[in-house]
């Protein structure tokens, strides 16, 4: 009784892929009524590339990635759609989650039909994920549009943000279970700033001191930053298949620990 | 009235007293020292992070490191003969911005619509523009402590030319980010559901933050986009901001800079407090 939803007596459980169906049904029909807020997220990474990419980039010659001079909107780019994947991830799945878990006790609701806790944990997932997928595809349109894509290897970029946006969005509900107040968001930031300003974004990571550019290769966002910068340059080589993995694992391992921790939080 | 829950007429009474005998402004406002006091307590340590972590994080990544491949031209950087010197006044006064915003979007809806405090501290001989009085000027200290931390944190990066040219920097973050709270305020006061507040944050806040000259001369924007960037209230801020702190001031702009504001700060308390009349008592 303590670990499995589907233990209790009642209707049978739906199957996995069913359940995030009727879970991603959901929170369409919700958001539909925020639509004004799902437009205006397309705007977040592009107003940072016009902004950083070309408003600062007039301060600055050219960049080397991979031993080629890029222009620096061509750098800034790739990196915007890695950290927006990021931070919309993020952002789905730390305030609407804890408001949910913790305001609204959406999931207990849910819990008391046939859904289980991994349903929940895969369901609001695969909808961060939708959600993201249409930023990232959007932005990747405006990235061909303003000629900063050269190569056909960027097509896979929007896989790649995806890989991203459910790595970030795993491990942050995973972290979102164990906040108590709205005060703790605060160590969110804290993470997600220091990510965001220092993973290879703006800058290249040879600009770091060796022992900070050493930590900061093991940061998820820069194995993102720089799957997607390799992919948009056309710049891929087996090195990539490490950002890879290491966001695939990162994933699966917070979408395990969602599961544990909404079992302990919900079903005592 | 001294005795709690007497009787009916008693309630009456209080809800009748406000309008003859009314409070004086700074009266009202006494009042409610203790009560920001214990917020300030309960509170403080959840805004460390945003209030001073992050500004930093910002100006060592932009500043000292991307600043790094920027040429230090006083000709392109307004002044500036570092970009470190060039971003860091700006970025103050783009935060004050952020942080006023932030202290009177939710915490003002909340007031009024989740936890209700506002609804009980109209029950008591308090009138709304004592309370918009009150919380705009907790918005004020927070405002000038957290841009005081910032720029004593950035003196010794070297970023201000002359002491009193910091001073008078200080005042006017603090000057901008007013102007950004009564505005905002009034906005809260009237508006039914949170859903605004993100759709402002990504059509007015954000936009704001990038293109008002904070990380780069708004002349990069070309001619139109210049002149767009120069007319919103930010701007106004950022640039008597980076004026004071390079000591590099134009002082016709510096004086036209900061009529607008306090013109745009008198605006929005009258906004603010007939936002929340409207809204509290009807």
């Amino acid at each position: 009784m303590t670990t499995r939803g589907g233990a209790r007596p009642g209707p049978a459980p739906l199957g996995a892929v069913q359940a995030v169906g009727l879970l991603v049904l959901r929170n369409y029909l919700t958001y539909k009524k925020a639509w004004k807020l799902y437009l205006t997220g397309f705007l977040e990474p592009f107003l940072y590339l016009l902004s950083i990419g070309i408003g600062v980039g007039q301060l600055i010659d050219t960049f080397e990635f991979n031993g080629e001079p890029i222009p620096y909107a061509e750098f800034v780019a790739p990196a915007m759609l890695a950290a927006s994947a990021m931070n919309g991830a993020l952002m789905d799945s730390t305030f609407n989650v804890f408001f949910k878990l913790r305001y609204q006790k959406l999931y207990d609701q849910m819990l008391a039909t046939p859904l289980t806790t991994a349903d929940v944990a895969r369901g609001e997932i695969a909808w961060g994920q939708l959600r993201g997928a249409s930023y990232s595809a959007a932005f990747l349109l405006v990235m061909a549009g303003m000629g900063l894509v050269h190569s056909w290897w960027a097509l896979l970029a929007l896989p790649a943000a995806l890989l991203i946006g459910f790595a970030f969005s795993a491990v942050c509900m995973a972290f979102t279970t164990y906040l108590t107040s709205w005060q703790d968001f605060e160590k969110i930031t804290l993470v997600q700033l220091p990510l965001f300003l220092f993973s290879a974004t703006f800058f290249p990571i040879t600009a770091l001191d060796p022992w900070a550019r050493w930590l900061v290769e093991v940061t998820p966002l820069y194995r993102g930053v720089v799957l997607c910068r390799e992919l948009v340059t056309g710049s891929v080589t087996s090195a990539s298949a490490i950002s890879v993995v290491y966001l695939l694992v990162m994933g699966v391992a917070g979408l395990l620990v969602v599961r544990r921790r909404l079992d302990r939080l919900l079903l005592p | 009235m001294s005795a709690p829950g007497t009787d009916l007429p008693g309630t009456a009474d209080t809800a009748v007293a406000p309008a003859g005998g009314g409070l004086t402004l700074a009266d009202g406002v006494r009042r409610q020292v203790d009560y920001w006091l214990v917020v300030v307590r309960r509170t403080w340590k959840g805004s460390v992070v945003s209030s001073f972590l992050s500004p930093l994080l910002y100006v060592v990544a932009m500043g000292v490191v991307l600043g790094g491949f920027i040429q230090g031209d006083p000709d392109t950087l307004e002044g500036a003969d570092s970009y470190l010197a060039f971003v860091v006044p700006g970025l103050i006064a783009a935060h004050a911005m952020q942080t006023a915003v932030s202290e009177t979007t939710y915490p003002v809806m909340g007031m009024i619509k989740w936890q209700k405090v506002y609804d009980s501290m109209l029950a008591t001989p308090l009138q709304v523009h004592h309370v918009v009085a009150a919380h705009l000027g907790f918005v004020a200290v927070r405002l000038a402590t957290t841009c005081a931390v910032y720029n004593l944190v950035m003196a010794p990066f070297g970023v201000f030319a002359t002491w009193w040219g910091a001073v008078l920097a200080f005042l006017a973050q603090v000057l901008v980010g007013m102007c950004f709270a009564t505005l905002v305020y009034g906005v809260s006061a009237r508006l039914r559901s949170e859903e605004g507040f993100g759709v402002m944050f990504r059509l007015g806040v954000f936009p704001l933050f990038l293109f008002s000259g904070a990380f780069f001369p708004v002349a990069n924007l070309g001619e139109v986009g210049a002149w767009v960037a120069r007319l919103t209230p930010l701007w106004q801020g950022v640039s008597l901001s980076r004026m004071f702190a390079l000591d590099h001031v134009t002082w016709w702009l510096a004086a036209l800079n900061a009529l607008v504001l306090v013109v745009l700060c008198v605006l929005g308390w009258f906004w603010s407090v007939s936002g929340l009349r409207r809204r509290m008592v009807s």
